[in-house]
């Protein structure tokens, strides 16, 4: 009798999800983000596309960290041929950067834009459009009404949508699904060789709808995001294999 | 683009036609004679009937005098129109642009369109080929002028094909009759000993206005090509245009936009018919006070779908005051494009990529609103030097030449321009120990470089930079660069450039 309780209201949580806006992942869709033990923290256990993700980024470089963890999710979701879109006011992105991520840039279309309340007019309309991979867009201000607004568009489209923002102190509450902070970490050079290694950063989940935030260190190399654990107990294993 | 012409002469146009209705008028003399005060003219002779000395003009008794066989047709008046209109139309094949020269010629604008039969030699050739193989005796020239063309066809002794620039020169041997003047005119060069047209070509252009009026000026100057020549076209390229005329003025909103809707419906219907779409349009309002409103839109794929280029327009409507009213609407396609037909997407619509109707659709509404230069899009430069090494993409369908290249670090964010840090390094060539950027101090820990870009000094001249990839104690990476050789005085060398990730 218990167990049938407890399915019962494992039945009704995949029902609530559903009705906020959350699709089980589909066979054909995209490929998983290998994101890792990350994606435990999401409900049903995947990164959900077709949803809001908000970064939080006080200084430039917050910025260049989001702008990497971001691209290194954009390289499956972008690998069935889509485009993406990058709204900002004011950009500082360097395209060929995006290539280390496994990007390519040529299909990231950038939207230089001047005044903030375009950012927003333009991001409505971009997350209204099928056709798209992703929207990733940098912006200062957002109210509730106006990220309920983009949360409406996408749940028609389901288009994945990245909101940089740019100004933590003004952050109220969202309609986003998960609000996370980047921010760089040192990095550690193959077997103690001098020299910058790979990129590696702290992971903030702050704030996740229906799941838990937590807090993870990830590296990004061979064209995959790699726990920082995992690669601990290998380095370890490896030293005593060679010890 | 360089503008040529062919012009075609007709020697014996109504006589050749009879000959093909009646085959057995061939190896006849004979004439087309019409009666004029009282007794009957030659209008026309065939080449049989011309080489016995028969001409229009000639009383038809006086030819029969000369050949008494002769044969004699009623003139048909308008029949040599309808005839060289018929051959125009037939002509069309060579050239979109043809217009008949009264009294028997054509006038073929060829610009652009001798490279498909191979040559230009070519290309007359086939004409005067065709139409002679039809029946007709046809003589035609080329050149970059009407009137150039028109003279050597009639009058040119030697090749029927002017070279781009050198009608002046094929012109000067030529008798005044070839510049197309009045017979007045003619009579009274005549007269004077003016029996080519090199022998006053050179006069002056005030002494020759006094002399023969402005008339022989006029031709002159377009044959030569200083003076433009207007073709009245057989069938004359349509501009893509809709009017929408209003019985009552139009003031709201609403109004403008069903007007532009019945506009739209209209072009793209046509537009639609012909396989193209267009790239630019203008919509233009005519108000009761007598002002024009003009809105433009522009789109990044060619397209003739209603219900999209309405949306385009409807962005517009706000800025359209219609005051008192509008009471004339007009919608030109100023640019045209060949249009794919639209295709249903075979699998999801996430395969679009850049080619998605969608997202084009998507980016002409954002570029109608702000802008199309704020729509960017890069492709990769064979160039080491950061800020050169991409370039804008010119449209969306711009595919890149070159690969994105990995091998050197790059970083996620590059400043607009280098901003200048106080840095502390070791000498002469260590990366910095720690810099200040925007009054914080960055210890560095960790460090990879130099990377050396030179400038490229075909391009600009100065100094190279030494490029350094640093991490401080937080884990933040920096690019910086010392600009130059270390000098003796180290301080305004060093410049931050960029953020890694």
């Amino acid at each position: 009798m218990p167990g049938t309780k407890q399915d019962i209201i494992n039945k009704l949580r995949k029902d609530i999800l559903l009705l906020e806006g959350f699709k089980p992942p589909s066979a054909g869709g995209v490929g998983s983000i290998d994101l890792g033990e990350i994606e435990s923290a999401f409900p049903n256990g995947v990164f959900p596309v077709g949803a809001i993700h908000e970064m939080m980024c006080a200084s430039p470089e917050h910025i260049a960290a989001s702008s990497g963890f971001i691209a290194g999710i954009l390289s499956p979701l972008m690998k069935r041929g889509g485009a993406c879109l990058w709204i900002s006011a004011g950009r500082k992105l360097f395209p060929p950067s995006l290539m280390a991520f496994n990007t390519e840039p040529d299909r990231m279309i950038f939207i230089d834009l001047q005044k903030e309340k375009d950012v927003l007019w333009v991001t409505e309309e971009a997350l209204k459009c099928e056709g798209l991979a992703a929207v990733i867009a940098e912006l200062q201000d957002m109210s509730f009404a106006e990220s309920r607004r983009l949360q409406l568009a996408v749940e028609n489209s389901r288009v994945t949508g990245f909101i940089l923002r740019c100004d933590p102190r003004k952050a109220g509450t969202s309609t986003c699904v998960a609000r996370w902070q980047i921010s760089s970490v040192p990095s550690q050079a193959e077997y103690g060789l001098p020299g910058v290694g790979y990129p590696r950063w702290q992971v903030d989940l702050l704030k996740v709808r229906n799941g838990s935030p937590g807090s993870w260190q990830v590296e990004w190399s061979d064209g995959h995001f790699v726990p920082l654990e995992e690669e601990k107990e290998m380095h370890e294993a490896l030293v005593r294999n060679i010890g | 683009m360089q503008r040529r012409f062919v012009s075609i002469w007709f020697r014996h146009l109504t006589t050749d036609w009879l000959a093909l209705r009646r085959p057995e008028l061939k190896t006849l003399p004979f004439v087309f004679a019409a009666p004029d005060h009282g007794r009957m003219l030659i209008t026309a002779a065939n080449p049989l009937a011309g080489a016995q000395g028969i001409s229009p003009g000639m009383a038809l008794a006086d030819a029969r005098a000369l050949v008494p066989s002769l044969e004699m047709a009623d003139h048909i008046p308008g029949k040599d129109a309808k005839l060289l209109k018929a051959l125009g139309e037939w002509c069309i094949r060579y050239t979109p642009l043809v217009a008949v020269d009264m009294p028997d010629g054509l006038v073929l604008d060829i610009s652009g369109c001798a490279h498909l039969w191979g040559s230009e030699r070519a290309y007359l050739g086939n004409i005067i080929k065709v139409l002679r193989s039809k029946g007709y005796d046809a003589r035609g020239a080329m050149a970059d002028t009407v009137g150039a063309a028109w003279a050597i066809a009639r009058f040119g002794k030697d090749t029927p094909i002017i070279s781009p620039g050198a009608q002046a020169a094929a012109l000067l041997s030529l008798p005044p009759a070839a510049l197309r003047l009045e017979t007045e005119t003619l009579e009274r060069l005549e007269k004077l000993g003016f029996y080519h047209i090199k022998s006053f070509i050179g006069i002056g252009r005030s002494v020759l206005r006094r002399r023969f009026g402005t008339q022989l000026l006029l031709r002159l100057e377009q044959a030569l090509g200083k003076e433009d020549e207007p073709l009245d076209l057989l069938q004359p390229v349509q501009p893509y245009q809709e009017r929408l005329p209003c019985l009552e003025p139009i003031r709201t909103a609403t109004g403008i936009g069903i007007a532009i809707k019945k506009l739209l419906d209209n072009l793209c219907r046509r537009l639609e018919g012909e396989g193209v779409g267009l790239r630019t349009a203008v919509l233009k309002c005519y108000r009761l006070d007598g002002k024009v409103l003009q809105v433009s839109i522009g789109t990044n794929k060619a397209s003739n779908f209603v219900n999209h280029l309405f949306r385009l327009f409807e962005l517009k409507i706000p800025s359209i005051e219609p005051d008192l009213g509008i009471e004339l609407f007009t919608l030109d396609a100023t640019k045209v494009e060949e249009a794919d037909p639209e295709q249903e997407l075979l699998w999801s619509p996430e395969s679009g990529g850049l080619e998605d109707a969608g997202l084009a659709e998507l980016l002409d509404r954002l570029a109608n609103k702000i802008g199309a230069a704020n729509i960017r899009r890069y492709l990769p430069r064979e160039h080491y030097w950061p800020e050169r090494s991409i370039k804008p993409a010119l449209s969306l369908q711009d595919k890149r030449a070159t690969e994105w290249r990995t091998d050197r670090p790059r970083p996620s964010l590059l400043l607009p321009r280098p901003e200048r840090i106080d840095v502390t390094a070791l000498l002469p060539d260590n990366p910095p120990m720690l810099f200040r950027y925007q009054n914080k101090v960055h210890k560095i820990k960790k460090a990879d470089g130099p990377e050396r870009i030179e400038r490229e000094w075909w391009l600009e001249q100065g100094e190279h930079r030494d490029y350094y990839q640093v991490e401080d104690e937080s884990g933040q990476r920096y690019w910086v660069f010392r600009s130059g050789h270390y000098s003796g005085d180290q301080s305004g060398q060093w410049f931050i450039h960029g953020f890694f990730a």
